[in-house]
């Protein structure tokens, strides 16, 4: 995300008002079928399998539960580090995606492997907490060494029409990120409407975001294809306007590899070629790996692989 | 005055509770003895087993979690919905056989013990002897551990039992005749125990395997606890064999190079292999008994302290 300059978060070079108060209407039956549309493409075995690798590459190897022990996102972070033992020339995941408290193991862990550290804050994962707590968690992640932060906007906050305090909070959050990126959770599947979705995601570029993304994984429905879909054009439209590349995450709830090809074909026709890297386009899931590995495995030595065959993600 | 046309079936496939066309669309137009065509099945492919294996792995845990008592009711409602469409089922078999003129259905009265007779099964016969291999397994489902399992004498104060249970997904390769007898009597002893099937039904006679869909789906089966493929064997069964997400092989009467191609996979994918040659299919010594459930369970020992 080269050449930013915005560390206080405007970035968009039109005033904050208009962001704040302009709407841009979506048509949501239009929207669900176009999203719909992507799944249709044939795709054959040597482009299939290009899609796989990339899918791995794209990766947040997320885990995110009151469970999650050291060894845990230990055992995350070698998995993402080597995802086959039998295949070595695999990609590496982009990320491990974890708590605050766990950020210090998995830098450890991951090294100089090229893997990044992501880790929400900001109250995850309902945001509702007191700003200097939040930006307290903010400031303590990265200190732990985290390269990108999750954060969670706050949806009371949105939903109850104050927009500018929302804007506020994404502009701070991005000052205490400092040098680590900052990936805007939108929790769409609260946000009720299409409309909603596309003016939080407009709000949270508009406030200093690197990367938008969909859901917290902790309410359904996390990702889709048309919520992406809203987020990719919200992107491309601020990428026509001022030239600048903000990332987009979908995250939980895709589970298998025909989706996440799906999805990147989304991306291919929404917003182009350019987004097709792990600097601007992400998956957040944990089992989505194992399934792409199983592909990945069926493709090389032509059988059909068990579960048992692939270590837990 | 018009004359009413027949409204006709379309066999399909049976995957995780659903009746789907093949993936492929293809379909396989089936003969009679005297070459007339009498209906045409899907031709399964690679990517149908694929997904009928994804459906048995993901019924597994739910099915094999269930009371042995509540798995015998469900296979005695399969034998009393096999029993309700026997006329389909006589009708089917008879169709393939065309040379062969239609018996009346007459019960036959089966002594214990007693061997049957090695003579081709009538149409009713075979659906008889379907339902009551149902029947059968259905009383095996809650007594079979007690036959394979044991209390084994330890030296401590311990009771350490041995208990059996399901292997997983087992995939069915059923003969090409008797085609119903012979799918059905593969599949009850796997499913008996809390195992997933996914069946290859007889190349030469599919079509009562397609309405055998239609009795899982109908009496109280959960979804992707059995699927029924029709298709070419030479092309389905080095796909079984090399599938490492089947735990288990139930044959009967392969060609040589088909019963080996399974054998060979086994090893290979790690799974349990079972080729059997039955030569009388009525014998219910042979094909009612534990030793049919036996090769798809595994064996689990547990130590217990012993109450004072």
């Amino acid at each position: 995300m080269g050449g930013r300059v915005n560390a206080g978060g405007w970035n968009s070079g039109e005033s904050p008002y208009n962001v704040i108060v302009s709407k841009v209407t979506v048509d949501r039956v239009m929207a669900d079928r176009r999203a719909a549309s992507f799944a249709t493409r044939s795709i054959k075995t040597t482009s299939k399998g290009e899609a796989l690798r990339m899918v791995l590459s794209m990766i947040d190897l997320t885990t995110l539960e009151g469970q999650d022990t050291p060894e845990k996102v230990r055992s995350l972070c070698r998995k993402a580090m080597l995802p086959d033992g039998n295949d070595p020339s695999l990609p590496t995941a982009a990320a491990i995606c974890v708590y605050p408290e766990l950020v210090a193991v998995a830098k450890a862990e991951l090294g100089d492997s090229g893997v990044q550290v992501a880790s929400v804050a900001t109250g995850f994962p309902s945001g509702q907490y007191p700003l200097a707590v939040r930006i307290e968690d903010t400031k303590r992640a990265v200190e732990a060494g985290a390269d990108e932060i999750d954060m969670v906007i706050s949806r009371g906050a949105f939903l109850a029409g104050e927009r500018g305090k929302v804007f506020d909070e994404i502009a701070s959050f991005k000052d205490a990120c400092g040098r680590a990126h900052l990936k805007v959770i939108l929790e769409t599947g609260e946000l009720e409407t299409y409309d909603n979705v596309r003016a939080a995601s407009d709000l949270a570029i508009a406030a200093g975001a690197d990367f938008v993304k969909t859901s917290t994984g902790k309410v359904a429905p996390a990702a889709t294809m048309g919520v992406t879909l809203i987020l990719l054009e919200s992107v491309r439209d601020h990428y026509w306007k001022t030239g600048k590349l903000i990332g987009v995450k979908p995250a939980g709830g895709i589970r298998s590899a025909k989706e996440a090809v799906r999805y990147l074909v989304m991306v291919h026709e929404t917003v182009g070629e350019q987004w097709l890297t792990p600097k601007l386009f992400r998956f957040g899931a944990s089992t989505l790996m194992n399934d792409v590995l199983k592909q990945l495995a069926r493709q090389r030595t032509g059988q059909y692989m068990s579960s048992d065959d692939f270590t837990e993600a | 005055m018009s004359t009413r046309l027949n409204i006709t079936k379309t066999h399909k496939l049976f995957i995780k509770g659903a009746f789907p066309r093949s993936e492929s669309g293809r379909s396989i137009a089936v003969t009679d003895a005297s070459g007339h065509v009498v209906a045409h099945v899907p031709q399964g492919s690679r990517k149908d087993l694929r997904d009928a294996v994804v459906a048995a792995r993901g019924a597994l845990d739910g099915w094999s979690a269930r009371s042995a008592y509540n798995r015998g009711q469900i296979l005695y409602r399969m034998a009393e919905m096999l029993e309700g469409k026997g006329g389909e089922f006589a009708e089917a078999i008879e169709a393939m056989a065309a040379v062969k003129p239609r018996t009346t259905k007459k019960k036959t009265t089966k002594k214990a013990g007693a061997r049957a007779v090695p003579k081709p099964l009538s149409p009713d016969a075979e659906v008889d002897a379907a339902v009551d291999r149902l029947v059968a397994y259905a009383g095996w489902a809650d007594k079979f551990s007690q036959v394979l399992g044991c209390h084994n004498m330890v030296n401590g104060p311990y009771y350490n039992f041995t208990v059996a249970e399901a292997t997983g997904v087992t995939a069915v390769v059923a003969p090409d005749g008797p085609a119903l007898l012979g799918l059905v009597s593969l599949i009850a002893p796997v499913i008996c125990s809390g195992g997933t099937v996914v069946a290859l039904a007889s190349e030469r006679e599919p079509i009562t395997a397609c309405i055998f869909g239609e009795v899982c789906a109908t009496s109280d089966v959960p979804a992707g606890v059995v699927n029924i493929l029709t298709g070419h064997r030479e092309e389905l069964v080095p796909q079984v064999a090399g599938h490492r997400d089947i735990d288990a092989i139930h044959a009967a009467n392969l060609p040589k190079d088909q019963g080996q191609q399974l054998r060979d996979g086994g090893p290979d994918s790690i799974k349990r292999v079972r080729v059997r040659e039955v030569a009388d299919w009525t014998d219910v010594q042979e094909c009612e008994s534990p030793w049919w459930i036996e090769p798809f369970v595994e064996m689990k020992t547990i130590w217990h302290p012993a109450a004072s």
